[in-house]
């Protein structure tokens, strides 16, 4: 009995093809961006996992040079005979040759047997091929790959899927082979800490256990942005489905009515529709998660040089297939399925047996719904606003954006009904009027796809505002904060004030890099020197600062903080800043995108008093633009400096741009993805309605207008609407552009970016929201140009 | 003569356990000591071991030890023991500068009283001065544990030796101990002037003791300081492939009689016979070895330790010398459970003599 009743139901489906088709595209698509992100984030986050894992760098302590030299081996015997818990690591970059597209893998040497058992994570211990200077390195898929195709080839590779991407570990004895020196790098301390009443020979200094280093913290951000904008996607996919079951379920009311009416009981009926529900969810979640895989395995290559750039976390650039989030890909797919098919099981549940249906009927919302969906839109709006007003944290920023999203699709159809409103009395002639009044007419079958329109075209102008305006804000701060021509890193202290000997006569000025780190406001940061020089006084980029700010920094009277600092400790011009050494007040902030640590500047004497330790090993050189190439090139050969040594300007900014490109990839192709959707979404309705339609249509047919001509009007008023919503979103785009801007960067990167407006992008915009909407007007209006006119005849012979 | 089977347990169990040795180690002897030696020097019958030279490791063997085991007992008479073991194995013959040597040490340090059992271990590789031994002045350690000559050197019986008078020292975060030793008589070599046998095959080792030790010192147990004083015996012993690839682990004592005399005896377990060796020590430091068959040894009881059925009481006879004694654990759970796990503690002897020692038990599982 159920397969007879499935049978007859789902016949709908055949003579429907169309319909169907636009059913599991959009539950595919939907599907398909939400597992797209959170693929994205899975892969993530378990390589964060990993990496935070290494070495116990999250938990336990180091031993490292003072001059960030490396560890003389007899200094680091000395401490073990002294009773020191510690253990070696020779560490370095390992060059790769251009065939396998050249870059660096860091190496990575421990010692297995001192190895503390919190750091074991690695665990190559149980390896017999290690406690050798032949051990081959050990690494993650696509870096043992490079690795062995690298030539001439260090060591043989072997693939370890527990280690992080980027890295290779080996054997010490294997890494002081390859790098060239015996010297540890640094000393992992064991957990239990110093022996009682131990003291760290002068040149050592300990650096405590970094949870920061636990990348986890820091760009939970960007993953939170992420999974929004999957959600967004996700919920615009449903609107598709949602008008999809909508519409098949009223075109079936009469099917329904017919097998209520030859004795098929309510409860099977509703079973067979589940049933059916359940399969398309199944089919579309299957083909939006692999579609979804094929989207993640795109971006993830820019996810993971973004993460790299900006937080110093290694991704691996391909996918792996997890179980679990196939899984919860098909889950979210029948959720959202029964989601968006449940008001068609509630209307089925509640149909009476003998009342005649009217296909139509359902997709006409009356003024009172219309005015009940606004004010839900409303109230959205407000509780956003209220999240906005009183909440904290990223998660507030995001409650706003969601109840600005949310209010703004609920109260359009009512903004776009009062707007056609005005269009019919402002009309004149008798086409012009009925042109408006069926647009209106129509407006609650498209305004699932017009509110799906809406949220893409709002969501494309408030991303790309933000974009763009990092985008102009990131290059004049880069212009201004990287004003030497040339920065060095020396190998020690000494060779530093060998370098600066050599340089006096022929640059214009040598400015130190002095940097410290320290805990500042209970999170580790960083603490630089700053010379007073006019470098500074002219470029540096200040957000706030008091009266004679560079006299008094330069006096140590003082410091700058970074605008991270500023936000986060929330801090104000004269607030004392905690210092070894005693507080010093907020002279200046300062802004500092992409740095995710807080950062406290002071003047070199300051400096020397509290943070004398600090190794002074690199240089800001100021010299003429042109001559920074060969200044660079001869100090680089003068004294046999690494490549990585010394950097122009002109290097800094390019990698900074490029760092600062691919991390809006990822936003951006998003954003294009959810536009696309949108277009399936109006496509879909259209498709829908077209079945529909025929019944207001048939009369003006009758009324003496071709069929080209209601073709064209089909095609008219589907730009109209796209126009309208277009306009209706445009604010909506720009107050998310300013939540994104002044709150939600806010709390996720710790700064604030001026907002900056670009016209053009908008009318670019307005433009492909109209193509999109053209084109998916297209076909349907096609149709009907080509419908035989007896089916417009019959629509009259029909008539129920 | 004998040697000392859990030494070798534990020295090739680091390299089994801690290098992941390819070999499965009930065919291969215990703990992979049966491996064949490639490359490694053997054990030569014809060699005459030279002093101080031969105090110092031996990198051309595969592996050595510097044993030494004490039967103590506190001011207020509290019996005690302390062991104190630094193992060599070499990945490869030879030795090299720096990281690049295939030496390996490994540490192993136990306190036994009637009611506890502490134990620690440590790790090296050598090259670098972590760990190592010296010959000449002594001195064998790793990290802050060693084991080093007093200068100058003090006379006693039987001449001068460079191991005449030590300091030792260990220390874990459970306990500690720092220990005087002086020895009341000479070297002592096993086997046939210190090439010692084991197994009917021929296997054998270059094996030489100080079995004379007068011990003085401190203990700490928890946060507990106590003096200490007794007897130590040192073992060195160096071979590449001491066992035969069918023994799977043996017994060996270290017994220090009311009268002066030393014993040591041993018995390794093969599933047949067995094969046993032993050295008669008089009180003036006269070695005679005890051939295989020369001595017998019977489990009497056994205790569950650590989660394994192991003698806890042996009887032990030399017929020749009019011996037939019970050897009974001071502490029944005296188990090291190290990267290679096995059980060593004081023991005391009843019966045709009296007297205490050290007793290890390797193999059992």
């Amino acid at each position: 009995m159920i397969g007879v009743v499935f049978g007859a139901i789902a016949s709908h489906w055949r003579r429907n093809r169309v319909q169907l088709a636009m059913l599991l595209v959009g539950l595919a698509l939907a599907t398909a961006l939400w597992s797209g992100v959170q693929a994205i984030n899975t892969e993530a986050r378990a390589a964060y996992d990993q990496a935070a894992r290494t070495l116990g760098q999250d938990h336990l302590a180091r031993i490292v040079a003072k001059d960030a030299g490396t560890i003389p081996l007899g200094a680091y015997v000395a401490l073990r005979r002294a009773g020191w818990s510690v253990s070696p690591v020779i560490e370095g970059s390992l060059r790769l040759s251009p065939e396998v597209g050249g870059g660096r893998v860091r190496l990575v040497g421990i010692e297995p047997l001192s190895l503390p058992d919190g750091a074991r994570s690695i665990n190559l211990g149980g390896n017999p091929a290690l406690l050798r200077s032949t051990a081959p390195l050990f690494a993650a898929p696509q870096t043992a790959t490079r690795l062995a195709r690298t030539t001439p080839a260090p060591a043989p590779t072997q693939i370890d899927t527990t280690l992080p991407e980027g890295v290779a570990f080996t054997d010490i004895a294997t890494a002081a082979r390859i790098l060239g020196r015996e010297n540890p790098s640094f000393l992992i301390l064991d957990a239990a800490g110093p022996p009682p009443g131990a003291a760290l020979p002068t040149g050592l200094v300990l650096r405590p256990a970094d949870p920061s280093a636990d990348p986890a913290g820091l760009t939970a951000s960007f993953h939170l942005n992420l999974t929004a904008f999957g959600f967004l996607a996700f919920a615009v996919g449903l609107f598709i489905v949602h008008s999809a079951i909508g519409i098949a379920f009223e075109q079936r009311r009469a099917l329904m009515r017919t097998l209520r009416a030859l004795g098929v009981p309510l409860h099977l009926l509703m079973l067979a529709m589940g049933l059916e529900l359940g399969l398309l969810g199944l089919l579309g979640g299957l083909a939006g998660v692999g579609l979804g895989y094929g989207v993640a395995g795109a971006l993830l290559p820019d996810v993971a040089a973004t993460l790299r750039g900006l937080y110093g976390a290694e991704v691996p650039g391909t996918l792996s297939l997890r179980p679990v989030w196939w899984l919860a890909g098909l889950a979210i797919a029948l959720a959202g399925t029964g989601l968006a098919g449940a008001q068609a099981l509630w209307r089925l549940w509640q149909m009476p047996v003998l009342v005649s249906a009217h296909p139509e009927a359902a997709l006409r919302t009356g003024a009172r719904g219309l005015r009940l969906q606004a004010l839900a839109g409303l109230s959205a709006a407000l509780l956003g606003g209220a999240a906005g007003l009183w909440g904290e944290g990223l998660w507030a920023g995001f409650g706003l954006l969601a109840g600005l999203l949310l209010g703004a699709a609920l109260i359009l159809p009512m903004g776009l009904a009062l707007a056609l409103g005005a269009a019919i009395r402002l009309a004149h002639g008798v086409r012009a009027d009925w042109f408006w009044a069926d647009t209106r007419q129509q407006l609650p079958g498209l305004s699932l796809a017009l509110m799906a329109l809406m949220l893409a075209l709002a969501a494309n102008i408030g991303v790309g505002s933000m974009v763009a305006s990092f985008r102009q804000t990131f290059d004049g701060w880069l212009d201004r904060r990287l004003v030497a021509e040339v920065y060095v890193t020396a190998r020690s202290e000494a060779e530093a004030d060998a370098m600066r000997d050599w340089l006096n006569p022929q640059v214009d000025a040598i400015l130190p890099i002095w940097r410290a780190e320290t805990m500042l406001a209970g999170q580790p940061g960083d603490v630089y020197a700053m010379a007073d020089h006019a470098t500074y006084r002219d470029h540096w980029p200040m957000l706030a600062t008091a009266p004679d700010v560079w006299d008094r920094l330069a006096l140590g009277e003082g410091v700058l903080i970074n605008e991270q600092f500023w936000h986060r400790a929330n801090l104000r011009l004269g607030a004392p800043v905690d210092l070894p050494g005693g507080a010093l007040p907020v002279l200046g902030v300062y802004s500092d995108y992409g740095n995710p640590r807080v950062q406290v500047m002071i003047g070199l004497d300051q400096m020397a008093a509290r943070f004398g330790d600090a190794p002074r090993t690199r240089l800001a050189v100021r010299v003429a633009p042109d001559r920074a190439p060969e200044i660079a090139q001869s100090l680089t050969q003068h004294f046999a400096l690494p490549d990585d040594a010394v950097v122009t300007q002109a290097a800094v900014k390019a990698v900074s741009r490029a760092i600062f490109e691919r991390t809006f990839t990822v936003t951006s192709a998003l954003n294009v993805l959810t536009l696309g959707v949108a277009g399936v979404a109006m496509l879909a309705s259209l498709v829908s309605l077209s079945a529909v339609r025929l019944p207001h249509l048939a009369p003006a047919w009758a009324a003496g207008i071709g069929r080209n001509a209601l073709a064209g009007y089909e095609l008219a008023r589907m730009l109209a609407l796209a126009a309208l919503t277009f306009v209706a979103a445009l604010p909506v785009g720009l107050a998310l552009a300013w939540v994104l801007l002044a709150v939600i960067n806010v709390e996720a990167f710790g700064w604030r970016l001026p907002m900056i407006l670009f016209p053009a992008d908008w009318l670019r915009l307005g433009a492909l929201a109209l193509l999109a909407a053209g084109l998916a007007a297209l076909w349907p209006a096609y149709r009907l140009a080509r419908r035989p006119a007896a089916d417009l005849v019959k629509v009259f012979s029909n008539e129920r | 003569m004998n040697d000392n089977p859990t030494r070798r347990a534990a020295l090739l169990g680091l390299a089994a356990a801690t290098l992941g040795s390819p070999y499965p180690v009930a065919a291969q002897g215990f703990a992979g000591l049966g491996q064949t030696a490639d490359g490694f020097a053997l054990p030569d019958p014809a060699y005459r071991m030279h002093f101080p030279a031969d105090h110092g490791p031996h990198p051309d063997f595969r592996i050595e030890w510097w044993y030494l085991t004490a039967t103590l007992h506190t001011a207020d008479a509290m019996p005690c023991g302390v062991q104190w073991t630094l193992f060599r194995t070499a990945l490869a013959a030879g030795e090299a500068d720096g990281w690049h040597s295939p030496q390996l040490w490994m540490a192993h340090a136990a306190v036994t009283t009637p009611t506890r059992h502490l134990f620690a271990e440590k790790l090296a590789r050598g090259g670098i001065g972590q760990a190592g031994a010296q010959a000449s002045p002594f001195t064998a350690w790793i990290d802050d544990w060693h084991m080093t000559a007093k200068k100058p050197a003090q006379p006693h019986i039987s001449g001068h030796d460079a191991l005449d008078a030590l300091v030792v020292h260990a220390g874990s975060a459970h306990f500690g101990y720092d220990l005087h030793l002086t020895a009341q008589g000479p070297l002592i070599a096993h086997g046939q002037a210190g090439h010692s046998v084991k197994s009917g095959a021929g296997q054998a080792s270059h094996y030489y003791s100080q079995p004379f030790y007068r011990v003085e010192g401190r203990l700490q147990i928890g946060g507990a300081e106590m003096a200490v004083s007794g007897d130590g015996w040192l073992d060195r012993e160096w071979s590449s492939q001491p066992l035969a690839p069918d023994q799977t682990g043996w017994d060996w004592f270290a017994l220090v009689l009311a009268d002066g005399t030393r014993l040591m005896a041993f018995g390794l377990r093969d599933g047949g016979a067995g094969y046993t060796s032993g050295t008669w020590i008089t009180p003036d430091g006269q070695a005679t070895a005890l051939a295989n068959g020369a001595l017998s040894l019977a489990a009497l009881a056994h205790s569950r330790v650590a989660d394994r059925q192991i003698p806890t009481q042996w009887r032990l006879r030399v017929p020749a010398r009019g011996m037939d004694v019970v050897v009974t654990a001071l502490n029944l759970q005296a188990f090291n459970a190290t990267i290679v796990p096995y059980w060593e503690g004081p023991v005391d002897l009843t019966g045709s003599h009296l007297g205490r020692g050290y007793l290890e038990m390797t193999g059992y599982d």
